[in-house]
């Protein structure tokens, strides 16, 4: 698919495609959602089965759950603090959802649903839209101050005020374009090299000794790519704790 | 109290108790300062230029929503452009401005 015609194509990839036949194409149910399903059901599978057992030396699964659950809990805490707990389930989805939607994609023949910005903007606004609730249901009419902050001179409010404002309004859409920009770079990157290997190779002897180099370099890209993975479902679930943290403490 | 000197030496049940107290929120002061961002030269790079094309795209669209609504085409997105721009260093300062560490 990749050198076909002998170029490169590295955007096709990310093209969504109806699947489950005609039913699917009827609801518009394409291969991204078939891999949120796949990625939920694999989470509950993974604390399901993990943690059947609730063994004191844990077994291999139930390490893993736990070890992804108190990760994320000492992010959570250690950024909102103690009153964060309550918010504990939503961050810790969050964190799953994308952790596995970024890990799956790196699979032959798998789909990165996080590399397309509706995925991603869609999880930001909800991000978002929690937060500000959270902070108007604690601080009420308070909330409006985090606009202005005290001490400043009242006639800098016409600046400060819509400053603050879109300064507010832009994290969804950075927390968004975060993501999804790594998602889509690491991929493109992955498809460009391995469109070399199959070009170079084609060129006979010579072309198999040329073909190792690009394949050299995606070995070492799969291996950055599974770190990137992991690091942007970290970033976004610990950006989630800051703007959890803005909204509890509001300063 | 010898026995309970006798219990702590044996497994240090009284560090254990104290941490899984202050894990659990029981205690006052956990002082803990888990969790912080990666801070390579590449991540704060692509953070900040994330953050201040973000404030532009927020600063433009809302101007641009405001300017259809009210219908003064081209004045309000010019200045909210600017106001992104702002936006955009005001997120940058805050990116590299220390967070007061989470109060317990």
């Amino acid at each position: 698919m990749a050198a076909e015609g002998k170029t490169i194509d590295a955007l096709s990839q990310f093209e969504l495609v109806p699947v489950l036949g005609p039913i699917g194409r009827a609801v518009g149910f394409s291969q991204s959602n078939a891999h949120m399903l796949l990625a939920v059901g694999l989470i509950t599978l993974l604390f399901m089965v993990g943690m059947r057992h609730r063994a004191v030396v844990p077994g291999r699964l139930q390490a893993a759950a736990e070890m992804l659950y108190e990760f994320v809990e000492g992010v959570l805490i250690g950024q909102v603090g103690h009153e964060g707990r309550r918010y504990f389930p939503f961050v810790f989805a969050l964190f799953m959802f994308v952790l596995f939607g970024n890990m799956l994609g790196l699979l032959p023949y798998a789909f990165t649903y996080t590399s397309h910005i509706a995925v991603t903007l869609g999880l930001a606004v909800l991000v978002f839209l929690v937060t500000t609730i959270v902070a108007l249901a604690i601080h009420g009419k308070k909330f409006f101050g985090y606009f202005f902050p005290e001490g400043a001179p009242l006639w800098l409010a016409p600046i400060i005020i819509p400053v603050e404002v879109v300064s507010y309004i832009s994290r969804p859409i950075s927390l968004s374009i975060r993501l999804f920009a790594n998602m889509v770079a690491g991929h493109v990157m992955l498809k460009v090299f391995a469109t070399f290997i199959v070009l170079i190779g084609s060129l006979g002897a010579v072309g198999f000794l040329g073909a190792a180099l690009p394949l050299a370099v995606n070995v070492a890209l799969i291996g950055f790519e599974i770190l990137v993975a992991f690091l942007q479902a970290y970033v976004f679930a610990i950006l989630t704790s800051i703007y959890l943290h803005d909204a509890v403490h509001l300063h | 109290m010898p026995r309970e000197s006798k219990v702590e030496h044996r497994d240090g049940f009284d560090d254990r108790l104290r941490q899984a107290r202050a894990k659990q929120g029981l205690d006052p002061d956990p002082a803990k300062a888990g969790g912080g961002l990666p801070t390579g030269p590449w991540g704060i790079g692509f953070r900040a230029g994330v953050e201040v094309v973000a404030a532009l795209v927020a600063g433009a669209g809302l101007g641009f929503l405001l300017d259809r609504w009210l219908g003064t085409f081209p004045w309000l997105f010019l200045v909210f452009f600017l106001v992104g721009g702002a936006a955009g260093v005001l997120n940058v300062y805050r990116l590299f401005k220390p967070r007061p560490n989470a109060k317990p």
